[in-house]
């Protein structure tokens, strides 16, 4: 067990999969010599080299345009984007070619590439350096998205999507790379680990279901913890897996509780809540007691960054939809 | 012929007359293959890629092919650079190289079963070497340069042997030169020095748009601003192409980095089946155009000096008619995938949801076949 943070895990998680397969190869902006903008990457250019460690040009359809090719000689590309704002340059090569190669050459060709992204806000950033594009890649066909909340799965995790053998959109919550050290099991057997594409509980509670994932997963926690001190038992679910979802748990969870509430830092309109709200209406319908409620960000732009809190959802919005869900 | 005119400007070894013209920088080379019957060789090649090129055209207007992508008149371009491939050499094509894929050895029918709407060209890119029609403009440019990394990675660049060392080919048209990820790729490739070819076919349109609204500068010209080398060549010789793209892909596979080829040639059919050129260019252009056919300047040149016979035309027509034949038979023959089959390899590992996706709708079917099977019963 070691104590780190979650830019630190995910650092020892790349370090694990770029010793365990010499196919795997790490692209992006800045990403060898300087270790990434957020120093995920750091250390790594140094002890694996250039030709696996791969600085590359400014240019992000480039990354992903050249990952594909790298994929089809056999390598194993792990492509940095820098920020979420950034990705969409390269959402031509995602969406037309990543997620569809495997598809049009019925299996002949696979795409097992990670796209590790930061994302979200909370850092006071400027314009384009705080979004949460994750539906728009959920909503792909060929693609599967994950995102982790904590660094002991950030550890097992980005692991897990390198050894995909499908292309995963790796969601990173920027504003968790440094906020806590946490326990990291790094020797466990990653066999024994989790399934990637799986949520989970993260805290048990038996009146309200509070689904999560990213960055609201620890907004959530301290919603529940307010909320126990309330008398009101609140269970959280971490989805990890945005793509595919595995709502196996959420329905469980929804039949114990009869109250559903979603909550996320991207947009509310077509957002993951939606489509969640739209599959437990379909298989838990006799057991809601409330409609399915969706704590969102607004369906705005993402505003100046002195005013983000206002913006993004925080534990008073998660609280009062939480009340509201007993007002049916 | 004025100074700007391109055709002071390209290097080419066959006149449209027919006459083999010296340049000092290449000539054409057949190895260690007697010439006359490599350059045979060629003609025979693009007299049949111009046979499935019309006859898939003449599928489409049957209502066999949803679309046809047409080459005619870039047969030269396409047969010149496909045949300067070695074995181990690695293609990227769009959506029109047929003439590249023929030279690869892929059934022509795989790619008539796409036009026909029978499947998205799910070829084994590793089969032939030769990967997967791409029909986004100038994507597969990335696609190349990203192999040809991939290719450095393996060691199998600069080794000094002939059969390991290896080159990559990326096909795209003058519009894609206005693209974003061409130029990316240029930028990749000439900051990794990779081992590849970018393999231009200016046929003077992007559907209407003539190549001026692309380039202000002949677009040879554009690598230099990228650090590697271009070369126009006359994309309807195919002695000329053959020995530029040769020269090409050798500096490739010695670790000598890119190159830009412009082979500058003419669409003389339409950009597809579903396009009128007629409404954006002039018949008399054609006509000039047809003077320089790719096809009858060789002819023009083996017959002149003897170098193939009345009968071996002959035979060659004979032949082209057979392939031509077999062809439309094996496309009406192709059948429909089944409908069932679209739910796997979206994943090489599937998800719940689309099994159960595809589990309700197979059901759903199901209610179909039995009603019609009912009332056979009843009937």
């Amino acid at each position: 067990m070691t104590r780190m943070t979650l830019a630190k895990a995910l650092n020892a998680g790349l370090r694990k999969a770029l010793e365990g397969d010499e196919k795997v190869t790490l692209m992006g902006e800045d990403v060898g010599r300087l270790g990434g903008v957020f120093r995920v990457t750091e250390g790594l250019q140094k002890d694996f080299g250039d030709d696996r460690v791969l600085d590359s040009p400014l240019a992000e359809s480039g990354i992903i345009g050249t990952a594909v090719g790298m994929a089809m000689r056999g390598y194993r590309p792990v492509c940095e984007i820098q920020f979420d704002g950034f990705v969409y340059p390269a959402y031509d090569q995602i969406v037309s070619q990543v997620a569809k190669l495997h598809f049009r050459t019925r299996g002949k060709v696979q795409m097992s590439m990670v796209i590790r992204i930061p994302y979200g806000g909370g850092i006071g950033a400027v314009e384009h350096h705080s979004e949460s594009p994750e539906a728009q890649f959920a909503h792909t066909p060929g693609l599967k998205v994950v995102t982790c909340s904590n660094p002991a799965d950030a550890y097992v995790m980005i692991q897990q999507a390198i050894a995909s053998d499908d292309p995963v959109i790796f969601l990173e919550p920027k504003r968790q790379y440094h906020a806590d050290k946490v326990e990291v099991d790094d020797t466990a057997d990653l066999s024994a680990a989790q399934p990637l594409f799986t949520s989970k509980v993260a805290r048990p509670g038996s009146d309200v279901t509070l689904l999560a994932y990213g960055p609201m997963v620890r907004t959530c926690l301290k919603a529940a913890e307010a909320a126990e001190a309330e008398g009101r038992s609140i269970e959280v679910i971490d989805l990890r897996s945005l793509s595919p979802l595995d709502l196996g748990p959420v329905e469980e969870s929804v039949r114990r509780t009869g109250r559903v509430v979603v909550a996320h830092e991207a947009h509310l309109n077509l957002g993951m809540g939606a489509e969640i709200a739209a599959r437990l209406a379909e298989t838990c319908f006799y057991s809601l007691e409330a409609p399915v409620l969706r704590v969102a960000a607004f369906d705005t732009p993402y505003p100046p960054s002195r005013i983000e809190e206002d913006y993004l959802p925080d534990l008073d919005r998660i609280l009062d939809a939480v009340d509201r869900t007993y007002g049916f | 012929m004025g100074a700007s005119d391109p055709d002071q400007q390209f290097v080419q070894l066959l006149t449209p007359d027919g006459e083999r013209v010296e340049h000092p920088d290449y000539r054409f080379d057949s190895g260690a293959a007697d010439e006359a019957a490599t350059i045979r060789g060629l003609y025979r090649d693009m007299v049949l890629t111009r046979r499935i090129d019309t006859e898939s055209t003449a599928l489409q207007r049957h209502g066999e092919l949803g679309l046809w992508a047409q080459l005619l008149g870039q047969e030269a371009a396409q047969i010149g650079s496909g045949r300067a491939l070695a074995t181990q050499d690695f293609a990227f094509p769009t959506y029109r190289e047929h003439g590249v894929a023929y030279c690869r050895g892929l059934d022509p029918l795989r790619v008539l079963s796409l036009y026909r709407g029978c499947d998205q060209g799910d070829w084994d890119p590793r089969e032939h070497n030769f990967a997967n029609y791409t029909v986004v403009i100038g994507a597969q440019a990335l696609h190349a340069t990203g192999y040809a990394m991939g290719v450095q990675r393996d060691g199998l660049v600069g080794t000094g042997d002939s059969e390991r060392d290896t080159a990559v080919i990326a096909y795209f048209g003058d519009g894609a030169t206005a693209q974003g990820d061409v130029s990316e790729a240029m930028v990749f490739a000439a900051s990794y020095h990779a081992p590849v070819v970018f393999f231009c076919q200016n046929n003077q349109f992007a559907i209407s748009a003539t190549t001026d609204r692309q380039s202000r500068i002949p677009l040879y010209q554009r690598s230099r601003g990228f650090g590697f080398p271009g070369v126009r060549v006359d994309g309807n010789d195919v002695l000329a192409v053959h020995a530029v793209t040769t020269a090409a892909l050798q500096r490739a596979r010695e670790g000598n980095g890119p190159t830009l080829v412009e082979a500058y040639t003419y669409r003389m059919g339409a950009h597809t089946t579903t396009d009128d050129p007629t409404r954006y260019r002039m018949a008399e252009e054609v006509e000039q155009w047809r003077a320089k056919d790719p096809l009858t300047r060789v002819e023009l040149y083996l017959s002149r000096y003897g170098l193939a016979s009345p009968e071996w035309f002959a035979d060659l027509a004979e032949e082209a008619d057979e392939l031509g034949h077999q062809l439309r038979e094996r496309c009406k023959a192709l059948t429909d995938p089944d409908p069932l089959g679209i739910f796997e390899q979206v994943y090489v590992e599937q998800t719940d949801e689309l099994a159960r996706q595809r589990d309700e709708y197979a059901a759903y079917r199901a209610t179909f076949v039995s009603e019609s099977a009912g009332q056979e019963v009843g009937a």
